[in-house]
């Protein structure tokens, strides 16, 4: 922690960053995002295991963009994420320094590039955990009927409060396809049927770009295991085209480019 | 005048439950749901669970359904047919087991439904629901109902009031009209009470903040942008604050259907961008800050100098399911204490 708290400092000290985007102390004794912007304050910043959200979140809304410079703690969804947003153009080359902190702790690794995050994340053990890959493959096993069965119940309970789509550091649109209503492509109410064309949606939305973080499922208040979905496309598309997203800052995303030589037929 | 007392035991309360829902009444209370627990509608006392400190949802669903039919309407000779709801085939219902903050809000929902003219989906949801509180015998960290005029035994709101005394046994407490209606239609179910004090039983739940200070200082934080962008740039503008809440009332119309089709009534949040973007493209509050600033003099400025109500009942739901820890109480204390 010391580590962290003596860089965040010396970098705000040298002007090197305008803000350092970080973990502190939050309510129950879990980590909520800070916002650090004096090196006076660094002291605040913590690293445990309770610091889970994707703080790449941030890095997309206007209100943290207009502080300058940022220096943001990662974890290693986090560094995914900055390359696919890179990907995207959403985020420029040189313009964010990343903390990438190892599980150790003690040990601060700055990463000023899409280059250093691309070579520090490929020494990652990227894969899912064994509990993760036990859950996927308990949902996959399911068959078609009980697959919707399983979805329908847990999207009765979705309340269209768009958690979910706030906490994806992917779902950065300033107009979201749900709100546009001339014409209406998804039902806005939350019924059955707006519920479950928003939550496909969104999945097929992310299919290809998600790093499976987790915040979707973290997020939702009702308890909806939204990152299945996301698991299982993102296995698919693995499966499909041999892409993982968030690996690198230039590639052609799996489910957005056009190449002539596809094989399917119908693109053509 | 002395609140009537009874007692009921966990049995008896079985059976009251059966009896409503032989009446036709549908009864809304806490039920488990994997590690969560929510309202949902319930046949038995045994799918019931009492043990929680709060749950995800308030029950404002009962009277304040997050998808609800206004009306439908088709066309029939090049005329518009409006067919309104009927309002004598609401069901009746009776929300058991919720905290006495939740039976408090109705007061607010109802300031707001009924203040200029009445909503009358709302009010005739309202008038066939009987309010079954509990009092908390367990807080936590997030609540702060003694700090907004409530009380983990407060009465308030609730028709009748149940107190667990423990072994089974609970203290009931009729506290309006329709809860002697509901007690006297029960025979045998209710004993005369032996305990008359509850205090023993409840939470201790301890004043975090003087609200007297509250309404003053957020008028004269008003013009603070850099306090409000402080106070809520973690905030993510999602709405599980609002849609969790027993007091957020915000809604948004949607027509569904064409030629004919239905006009519903779909929860909404102020923490939404799109909540006050105009037609033109303006947006009088564009930043999420300012729509953060808003959610507190709602509720704490605006509601008590319009509808002499605060907007707020202490519960904690708003802060238990923020994904960003964005803490009420934490908030309104470091408002208390502003010098602007």
């Amino acid at each position: 922690m010391d580590a962290l708290q003596n860089k965040a400092a010396e970098l705000l000290v040298a002007k090197t960053v305008q803000v350092v985007i970080g973990y502190g102390r939050g309510s129950g004794g879990a980590a909520r995002a800070v916002f650090i912007r004096e090196a006076s304050k660094a002291h605040s910043l913590i690293f445990d295991g309770t610091c889970r959200q994707n703080l790449a979140v941030y890095l997309m809304k206007p209100e943290v963009r207009q502080l300058g410079k940022a220096a943001l703690v990662a974890t290693p969804h986090a560094l995914r994420t900055i390359l696919q947003l890179a990907a995207e153009n959403q985020v420029a080359d040189g313009g964010l320094l990343v903390l990438a902190v190892p599980a150790s702790g003690d040990e601060i690794v700055p990463l000023a590039t899409f280059a250093a995050i691309e070579a520090h994340g490929a020494a990652l053990d990227n894969d899912m955990s064994a509990a993760e890959k036990a859950e996927l493959q308990k949902f996959s096993a399911m068959g078609l009927e009980q697959r919707r069965q399983f979805w329908e119940e847990q999207f009765s309970r979705c309340l269209k409060c768009y958690a979910c789509r706030a906490a994806c550091p992917l779902c950065y649109c300033t107009r979201c396809t749900v709100e546009c209503n001339q014409p209406q492509w998804i039902p806005v109410p939350a019924h059955d049927l707006g519920n479950l064309e928003w939550n496909v949606m969104r999945a097929m939305h992310l299919a290809g770009r998600c790093v499976d973080c987790g915040d979707c499922s973290r997020a939702c208040p009702v308890g909806i295991p939204l990152h299945l979905l996301n698991r299982k496309l993102a296995g698919d598309v693995f499966a499909a085209f041999h892409f993982r997203s968030g690996m690198a800052a230039k590639v052609d995303n799996a489910m957005s480019t056009f190449k002539p030589n596809d094989p399917e037929d119908f693109i053509r | 005048m002395e609140t009537e007392t009874r007692s009921i035991n966990h049995e008896a309360l079985s059976k009251l439950i059966s009896q409503w829902r032989s009446e036709g009444k549908q009864v809304l209370a806490p039920k488990k749901n994997g590690d969560k627990v929510d309202f949902a509608w319930v046949t038995s006392l045994a799918e019931v669970s009492l043990d929680q400190v709060q749950t995800v949802q308030s029950p404002k669903s009962a009277v304040f359904p997050r998808v609800e039919e206004l009306f439908a309407f088709h066309s029939r000779d090049g005329q518009v047919v409006i067919n309104e709801r009927d309002l004598a085939a609401l069901p009746g219902t009776v929300i058991f087991g919720l905290r006495p903050c939740d039976a408090a809000a109705f007061a607010a929902l109802a300031a707001i439904f009924t203040w200029d003219s009445p909503d009358s989906l709302f009010s005739a949801r309202l008038a066939k629901t009987v309010v079954v509180g509990l009092s908390c015998p367990r807080a936590d960290e997030y609540c702060f109902c003694t700090s907004v005029g409530g009380g983990p035994g407060a009465a308030t709101g609730s028709d009748i009031l149940l107190t667990d005394l423990g072994h089974g046994a609970y203290l009931v407490e009729i506290v309006s009209a329709k809860g002697r209606q509901m007690v006297q239609a029960a025979p045998g179910l209710f004993q005369p009470s032996v305990v008359k004090e509850k205090e023993t039983f409840l939470a201790q739940v301890d004043r975090a903040f003087d609200l007297d200070k509250i309404a003053p200082a957020l008028v004269a934080l008003f013009d603070e942008p850099a306090f409000w962008a402080e106070q809520s740039r973690r905030c993510l503008g999602c709405g599980a604050c609002a849609y969790g809440g027993p007091t957020c009332a915000c809604f948004d119309i949607q027509d569904e259907g064409g030629v004919s089709g239905k006009r519903l009534r779909c929860w909404d949040s102020c923490g939404f961008g799109l909540f006050t973007l105009h037609t033109s493209g303006h947006n009088p509050r564009p930043l999420q800050s300012q729509r953060w600033r808003q959610r507190l003099m709602h509720k704490f400025a605006y509601m008590p100098e319009r509808q002499q109500v605060i907007g707020c009942v202490g519960c904690g739901r708003c802060s238990r399911a923020c994904p960003v820890d964005m803490n009420i109480l934490e908030h309104l204390r470091a408002i208390a204490e502003a010098k602007p």
